[in-house]
């Protein structure tokens, strides 16, 4: 069942690798300040979307990132397959298919579900004013992620009104050079309006007509050198299904070998998970950049 | 309480009398010798980049590495004062953006690392020069700012 999935991020990754192997479009940016990639495809954090453009693309220059992320939980197995491409670090495009694997869904529900929840997910992002390491003001972004969920049934059972939504979201990044303990120090708060249930792994809205809620979000990361950094994410969650749904944690290291190449790992807390408790696990991501 | 008080004073100004003095940013980049290496591998690492190198095409590269060398000494604390032109005049005419910004930021840093310079030093230094982007960037408001400024200022007095 995965396999599929599987196989066509490897095509993905291929296609980045031929890029990757071009020196001509490699972006100037300051490495690691194109960041990673979030589980939405955006350019970010794990599990938060960040003001910064993706790709190293500088001015007059474009970037592009290609990842797979795999979540494993103990209930579930959560991949998301992305890429995303920046241009003149003002817009940014990308695209992400998410899979949500569930280990006994039909058991739980007694009904013949796909064990597997596909949800694909459109993005976009424009950078308003500021910059990340330049200007004194933060850089802020403005976003949205327009989701596709492949597989409602199971939020349908569950109370949800529609199989895609739009997020829209507005971020403010910025990285204090020299800040804590003589290292820099990035920070961001992200403001989500949302009407995904689970980030639309179940569905969305459910029918009260006051579905679209604000949510905040907020990472904090310490540079160690230029190529290690450590950090803290928290996502904030509505929970309109009345399932207890959780605010989601993560601690992640991520490292930066070289502009190529990004990796990084996590021990991630999304706490109740529709009917499961507790799932808390590990998350790791590997992400190739032109 | 008052116990926890009185140690937690003691602590601190046991911690005050031994924190020995802290360097100077100048000291930490290896005073005169040091800079004179950072600047030396920056020239370098400028000859092999295609994005800055043009710029350099009617620098007096001698010139240019004394003042850098002055600017870089005076910017970290040391014993120096900058006598070369503003970053306005500098780079007036160039029509620079990130990307240029961003190169030459690399080259400084790799700059630094070849010199053996500790993160921290880095980043302190990289802190110190990030303010002198809005001038760099936008030459053109420094310099023709620059007289209305005195005129201002001669009439209110």
């Amino acid at each position: 069942m995965v396999n599929r999935y599987l196989s066509r991020t490897l095509m993905l990754l291929v296609v980045l690798t031929g890029l990757v192997f071009n020196p001509a479009w490699a972006g100037s940016k300051i490495l690691a300040t194109s960041g990673a990639t979030q589980i939405e495809g955006a350019a970010g954090g794990g599990l938060v979307p960040w003001a910064i453009i993706g790709g190293y693309g500088s001015e007059r220059e474009w970037g592009a990132a290609a990842s797979v992320t795999r979540v494993g939980l103990p209930d579930f197995q959560l991949g998301t397959a992305a890429v995303h491409a920046g241009i003149n670090n003002r817009f940014e495009v990308s695209f992400a298919q998410q899979t949500l694997q569930v280990d006994n869904l039909a058991a739980v529900l007694s009904s013949p579900l796909d064990g597997v929840i596909e949800q694909h997910v459109y993005g976009a992002k424009a950078r308003l004013w500021g910059d990340l390491i330049y200007e004194p003001w933060p850089q802020v972004s403005l976003g949205m992620q327009h989701k596709v969920n492949l597989n409602p049934a199971a939020g349908n059972v569950l109370g949800a009104n529609s199989d895609s939504g739009t997020d829209w979201y507005l971020s403010v990044s910025k990285l204090y050079l020299h800040a804590l303990f003589e290292r820099n120090l990035l920070l961001n708060g992200t403001f989500r309006y949302t009407d995904a249930n689970e980030t639309g792994f179940l569905g969305f809205g459910d029918g009260s007509g006051t579905d679209t809620q604000w949510m905040a979000e907020a990472s904090a990361g310490v540079f160690l050198n230029a190529n290690w950094a450590v950090g803290v994410e928290y996502r904030q969650k509505p929970d309109r299904l009345n399932l207890g749904e959780s605010d989601w944690r993560d601690a992640f290291v991520a490292w930066f070998p070289s502009k190529q190449v990004t990796v990084v790992g996590a021990y991630t807390d999304l706490g109740k998970v529709a009917l499961w408790d507790d799932q808390t696990g590990w998350y790791l991501s590997v992400q190739i950049n032109n | 309480m008052r116990l926890l008080t009185i140690i937690a004073l003691i602590w601190l100004l046991a911690a005050c009398s031994t924190t020995p003095t802290q360097p100077t940013l100048y000291e930490r980049l290896g005073e005169q010798e040091g800079i004179t290496t950072i600047v030396d591998n920056l020239l370098y690492e400028i000859g092999g980049n295609d994005t800055l190198l043009p710029f350099f095409a009617a620098t007096n590269i001698s010139r240019f590495r004394e003042k850098l060398i002055e600017q870089l000494c005076q910017v970290s604390d040391g014993p120096c004062d900058y006598t070369g032109d503003s970053m306005a005049q500098v780079h007036a005419g160039m029509d620079l953006n990130d990307s240029h910004f961003n190169a030459l930021v690399t080259d400084l840093v790799a700059a630094m690392d070849e010199a053996g310079v500790a993160t921290g030093a880095q980043n302190d230094l990289l802190a110190r020069l990030v303010p002198m982007y809005d001038e760099v960037m936008n030459p053109d408001d420094y310099i023709n700012a620059e007289p209305t400024d005195t005129d201002a200022n001669r009439v209110t007095r």
